[in-house]
């Protein structure tokens, strides 16, 4: 590698970062679909998601690898991400006085803001469900997960909250999913408004997904 | 339009017009303009206000024109928000007065983007274009008499796709419209046009990275994918230019990271 291309790799061209911004998106976008089919073992009933669970703490090599690859692809969507917003922003030197959109889908013109509410609702799940330090009125559940999903949904505020993340989570991956094709060359005008629709299915397939526990605890479903 | 009575239609308008000298703040400017035909260009239009402010003793707006057909990508007025107006797939100077309504507000102010600094009112400064094409927007050749045409044959498909490409006039629409004021329609355009042809092969990899290197430097936006550049591109030019500038790009940069030195590594046998 010459020195020229050395400083580029610290100082990464706008479509690097954009390759970053697609590749870790790819990664946290087939995250949730693994997330997301492992919880509806809820509806299996307590003895199979607690297996589950169990499962899972008992290969901690594996686990440890899977979080090691989330933790990196989270820091770099976000440290790239906020790097492009701030860089975009100056770019459009304030705009138009008369603003005009044409085409720029409300998820598109919202990335950084529905970005900013799932780190959010990312923080606070982590605290919830994985270090189990808020919400949970200080029981201990152990290998019970069942019970433990439960009790954290019987809090209304905290399933609304789960909710309305997970819609925006829709949002974000109905623009995400269809704009990693782009930035990795794989899209053309026959194929992007296909892309498209399977970028909108896919985030309301995660979305639904999730929303279905809190909405099955809220309602009674799930006990 | 003409009416029934053989008369020409015509407008009055309010304008809203931007007055600006260079490395000073702007302000709009707000003018009456009566008697406008449906049948004048936006930009006849234009010289109708300047007319009747030169009558007034006042100074006239200062805007980008030059062919006046739509080709050479010259008149560059973002109109209600919209650059070159409400008109999809035609410049500023081939929109008509006949897509306005009579008594209409119209907002008339320069290309919005860092890497355009206002010069004086509507003109903006594109050099940032020019340093693209600088720096990979050609092929090497030994200029002299004309090749015979027929000496590199060019498929049919690449031929009509690098036509496509090549319809970019540089007028600096997509700029102007991408909220992130990114130029990546304009240099995918370019990079389409050169990197199809045969005759482009051979700096292929090194125009992708120049021209990306190069566009980055003169301070234009990164690409996410709005598509409003393709909505208000007066070529109709789409995203497929960028994504296959990206997927260029990708393949020169890995290209280049796995480009042999020639020597034997240090150590090595």
């Amino acid at each position: 590698m010459s020195a020229s291309s050395c400083s580029s790799c610290c100082q990464p061209s706008s479509i690097g970062k954009k390759v970053v911004m697609a590749l870790t998106g790819l990664v946290l976008a087939g995250f949730v679909l693994g997330h997301m089919s492992g919880n509806l073992l809820m509806f299996k009933g307590a003895p199979a998601i607690n297996e589950y669970a169990k499962w899972l703490h008992d290969h901690a090599g594996l686990l440890w690898a899977a979080r090691v690859v989330l933790i990196l692809s989270v820091i770099a969507h976000i440290w790239v991400g906020i790097q492009l917003t701030l860089e975009n922003r100056a770019a459009r030197a304030g705009g138009p006085a008369d603003e005009a959109t044409r085409r720029a889908t409300v998820a598109s013109r919202t990335m950084p803001y529905s970005g900013v509410v799932i780190l959010a609702f990312i923080i606070f799940h982590l605290l919830h469900f994985t270090f189990r330090t808020v919400a949970l009125d200080g029981a201990v559940y152990g290998d019970e997960v069942y019970n433990m999903v439960i009790a954290g949904f019987s809090s209304k505020p905290v399933a609304i909250f789960y909710i309305i993340s997970m819609f925006l989570l829709c949002l974000h991956l109905s623009h995400g999913v269809s704009s990693v094709f782009q930035t990795l060359g794989l899209r053309n005008e026959r194929w992007r408004s296909r892309l498209d629709f399977v970028a909108l299915a896919y985030g309301w397939i995660i979305a639904l997904g999730f929303i279905s526990i809190p909405l099955a605890v809220l309602t009674g479903c799930l006990k | 339009m003409v009416q029934d009575n053989g008369k020409e239609e015509t407008l009055a308008l309010k304008l809203r017009v931007w007055r600006q000298r260079r490395g000073q703040p702007g302000a709009f400017e707000e003018h009456a303009l009566a008697a406008v035909p449906t049948s004048a260009s936006f930009l006849e239009m234009m010289d109708m206000l300047n007319e009747q402010l030169i009558k007034a003793g006042k100074d006239t707006f200062a805007f980008d024109h030059d062919c006046r057909e739509g080709i050479c990508g010259m008149c560059s007025m973002t109109i209600n928000g919209m650059p070159h107006g409400p008109l999809p797939g035609v410049t500023t100077c081939q929109l008509h007065m006949r897509n306005f309504r009579d008594g209409e507000t119209i907002t008339v102010e320069p290309w919005r983007a860092r890497a355009f600094p206002v010069l004086k009112d509507m003109i903006v400064d594109r050099s940032g274009f020019d340093k693209v094409i600088q720096s990979g927007g050609f092929i090497t050749v030994r200029t002299g008499s004309a090749p015979e045409a027929n000496n590199i044959p060019v498929p049919k498909p690449i031929a009509d796709e690098a036509m496509d490409a090549a319809e970019c006039i540089g007028c600096g629409a997509c700029v102007a419209s991408c909220k992130n004021g990114s130029a990546m329609l304009f240099v995918g355009a370019k990079i389409n046009h050169l990197n199809i042809l045969p005759q482009g092969q051979a700096e292929r990899d090194r125009r992708t990275l120049a021209m990306v290197k190069t566009m980055d430097e003169a301070g234009f936006g990164n690409c996410t994918n709005y598509g409003e550049c393709q909505a208000h591109c007066p070529k109709s030019i789409t995203l497929d230019v960028i994504a296959k500038l990206n997927r260029d790009y990708l393949r020169a940069r890995v290209k280049e990271f796995f480009s042999s030195t020639g020597k034997p590594s240090k150590g090595g046998d």
